[in-house]
């Protein structure tokens, strides 16, 4: 086809419009990207000096030189001792449930819009959840068991779309070949869907984790108290973790300026951790996929 | 006379040899509202390879699934009539699947291993079925691979990756899984589609061997690999057998003319 | 009929016409060589052995046609009885043209010698034969499997005009000795044309075999 003046014009309209759309992209990314990076130096310029590691393995004081970290670290690592079991034995059975067993009706479909529901729904919603539930009518006051048990609430439903997604993701020829060696259900799901679909669990709850170690609301209503705690020794102590300290430190900075260089050092702290788990979940989700 | 007399003899023989395993009587099957199978009647002989033969759709897909009632695994499947496998009705209440498919072993249109290694494929049948003692499982492994030719390729790597293995020998590890429960039946389900033509030809003969201990139904698009295969040959067209013959007066002289037409590539 | 192997169909039609057109020269050249007989028309036998090369060469394209068919189409069914018979057919319709030149080769024997006899028996027999040959070509053109029965009748009568041919010729040896190298030319003849008739029978037996499935002896 011949191309005529007409037709040049509109292919140069065309190329300039797709130029013009690229680069805004590119500009409204930059945007995001620079407060990210703006929020980064300035914690780590205010933090990294406090960084140390005394810090790390220091017992919480009111004085900011001598103040550290280590009662809050027990405390986040006793948390997730409660919620990872807890969220991994619900979550993957209820999965199991939904995927495997249970019939595609109507029972089915309202499950499975509530879970769907529930992963939007926001923290401090739970929070207020255990503090009626756990804390009041278990008396189980502020400790980890009701923190924990709040927090494993509050990921339940990533847990759990996160193993239905990993479960849904083994080839139903698989099951089809089990079920054809005259195999129970049972034995399929133990002998040939959990293992492939492990990594996707595992994946799921690493990052359910990552969220519970990084959630503040919860805890915040939950009522930790305001105090220097002693490093807690067992799951029915109070305790505070990362994200609460990180809480307290920056409110009380008004009355001590340092405390908001021990709130950046424990935000960087936070940030490994997270990174850490992450990179983990990354790891395990890349070297897994897809064997079949 | 006494040709006559042998050749009786010989009648008798073929025919005790030939007890019916798998006896379908008047079997009909609808995918909800739509009838995917339209009183179905067939008899398959011990020992005796059956292919099932049709245009895509016509429903021997179906029929070969609903033979180990793999075909109930799709939740609006519905079935009336009778399946008798050894004169016991499959589709009867007290006859769990479980039981019916260890003695009606299936192996699948795509090569479908475990991604496990090649040993836990094959051991991975008598271990359901509560086998424990490892020297009886390496023994059971060992005499479905030879079985299923595939010994001699796999036997110094057993502990590798089953999807190490080509198509072919996927499949062939895939029979040898199924022969490891040392089912009555065996169904195949177009088992040579995926693979190239140099493998489909080690299946074919391998079937030809398989057929010495074990009945064989199977279901196939390619039309000289029935011919090649089978004893008998069942044409299925919209869900119902147009023909069930002995496979050489199908192929050669087959008595409708829908089937004529189909195996001579005139439609379908 | 429904059919998406437009391809192979046409390959089969040609073989089809090939056949007839190869029954059309042996029935002329089977005509010919009795008429150049009775006429003593040693330019027409000779024609008739050169034209034989004809037939051979459809022979062949016959065979390779139906060899390559076989080979790329895998052809079942009656398919495969089409290339099956087109073989056989083409064969026998050879060994006809064959002992057209036979009688052709007789007669340039005779050469100008006058015959011993006017002859009655040998035209009625070729005509005989020559009708055979007409009607079982078109018994494979029709796939009349009744018009092959009826064809394949007639091989009575023309082994009834050989036994009579035979002793009638047997006589005269008899009578006159001098008669004999003429006579046994003749009675090779009239087994020639009795060959013929049994091709023509086999011809009968390949359409029935086509159309039904099974070769019945029509012998």
């Amino acid at each position: 086809m011949k191309q005529n003046t007409d037709q040049m014009n509109r292919m140069k309209q065309r190329l300039l419009l797709n130029n013009l759309m690229k680069h805004s992209f590119l500009f409204l990314t930059l945007i995001a990207l620079a407060v990210l990076v703006i929020l980064i130096v300035q914690v780590f310029t205010q933090g990294i000096g406090w960084l140390d590691w005394n810090f790390l393995t220091s017992k919480l004081s009111l004085n900011p030189d001598r103040a550290g970290i280590l009662g809050v670290i027990v405390g986040t690592i006793l948390l997730m001792v409660v919620v990872g079991p807890v969220t991994m034995l619900l979550g993957i059975c209820t999965a199991i449930y939904l995927e495997e067993y249970a019939k595609k009706g109507r029972v089915h479909s309202f499950i499975q819009t509530n879970i769907s529901n529930l992963a939007g729904v926001p923290s401090v919603i739970f929070g207020l959840l255990g503090l009626t539930v756990f804390s009041r009518m278990f008396n189980l006051g502020s400790s980890i068991v009701a923190g924990g048990l709040t927090m494993s609430l509050l990921v339940l439903p990533i847990v759990v779309v996160a193993s239905q997604e990993a479960i849904r993701a083994v080839p139903q020829f698989l099951r089809e070949a089990s079920y054809g060696m005259g195999a129970t259900k049972w034995q399929t799901i133990r002998r040939i869907v959990l293992p492939a679909s492990l990594p996707g669990i595992l994946t799921g709850m690493i990052l359910s984790l990552s969220r519970a170690i990084g959630e503040t609301a919860p805890l915040v209503v939950l009522g930790i108290p305001v105090l220097i705690m002693p490093v807690p020794d067992s799951l029915m102590d109070d305790f505070t973790a990362l994200p609460i300290q990180i809480y307290y430190w920056t409110l009380d900075a008004v009355l001590t300026a340092e405390y908001a260089n021990l709130a950046a050092a424990t935000i960087i702290v936070l940030l490994i951790v997270l990174f850490i788990m992450n990179s983990a979940a990354i790891f395990i989700r890349n070297k897994f996929q897809k064997r079949y | 006379m006494i040709q006559l007399m042998e050749k009786e003899d010989a009648a008798t023989a073929a025919d005790q040899r030939n007890e019916i395993v798998l006896d379908t009587r008047e079997l009909n099957l609808w995918y909800g509202p739509e009838q995917a199978l339209k009183n179905i009647a067939l008899q398959m002989s011990e020992k005796q390879v059956t292919a099932i033969i049709g245009p895509s759709g016509c429903g021997k897909s179906t029929y070969i699934k609903s033979l180990n009632r793999m075909v109930e695994m799709n939740p609006l499947v519905r079935i009336t009539g009778q399946v008798m496998f050894k004169k016991r009705n499959i589709f009867h209440k007290n006859y769990s699947v479980e039981e019916l498919r260890t003695q009606v072993g299936m192996v699948f249109q795509k090569p479908n291993p475990f991604p496990k290694s090649i040993y836990e494929n094959v051991a991975y049948g008598p271990r359901i079925h509560g086998i424990r003692k490892k020297k009886l499982l390496d023994e059971i492994v060992e005499k479905s691979l030879r079985d299923a030719a595939l010994w001699d390729e796999v036997k110094d790597r057993l502990n590798e990756n089953a999807y190490g293995l080509s198509g072919g020998q996927q499949q062939r590890l895939c029979i040898a899984r199924t022969l490891s429960i040392e089912p009555e039946v065996i169904l195949m389900d177009e088992p040579t589609s995926a693979l190239d033509p140099i493998s489909t030809l080690k299946i074919e003969e391998l079937v030809q061997e398989l057929k010495q201990d074990y009945t064989i139904v199977i279901v196939t698009h390619n039309m000289q690999q029935a011919a090649r295969v089978s004893d008998q040959t069942a044409f299925f067209l919209n869900g119902e057998v147009v023909e069930f013959n002995d496979t050489v007066t199908l192929f050669s002289n087959p008595n409708d003319q829908r089937t004529e037409d189909y195996i001579t590539g005139r439609f379908g | 009929m429904p059919t998406n192997r437009q391809q192979f169909d046409d390959q089969l039609n040609t073989l089809r016409s090939a056949l007839v057109e190869m029954g059309r020269k042996v029935e002329e050249a089977i005509l010919n060589s009795v008429k150049a007989l009775k006429e003593t028309d040693l330019d027409l036998a000779q024609q008739i052995v050169d034209q034989d090369v004809e037939v051979n060469q459809i022979e062949e394209k016959i065979d390779e046609i139906g060899t390559t068919l076989i080979a790329t189409q895998q052809p079942v069914a009656k398919d495969l009885r089409r290339i099956l018979t087109a073989f056989k057919m083409a064969s026998d319709l050879e060994r006809m043209g064959d002992l057209a030149v036979d009688i052709s080769k007789v007669v340039m024997r005779i050469g100008n010698d006058a015959l011993i006899k006017p002859l009655v028996d040998i035209p009625r027999m070729a005509e005989i034969v020559q009708l055979m040959i007409a009607e079982s070509i078109q018994a494979y053109m029709e796939e009349n499997v009744d018009l092959a029965y009826k064809m394949a009748k007639m091989d009575d009568e023309v082994d009834h005009l050989y036994s009579q041919i035979l002793r009638e010729l047997f006589v005269f040896m008899v009578d006159n000795p001098k008669t004999v190298n003429q006579s046994l030319l003749l009675c090779f003849v009239s087994r020639y044309m009795e060959r013929m008739a049994d091709h023509a029978t086999n011809i009968g037996e390949s359409v029935v075999y086509l159309v039904r499935g099974h070769r019945p002896d029509l012998n």
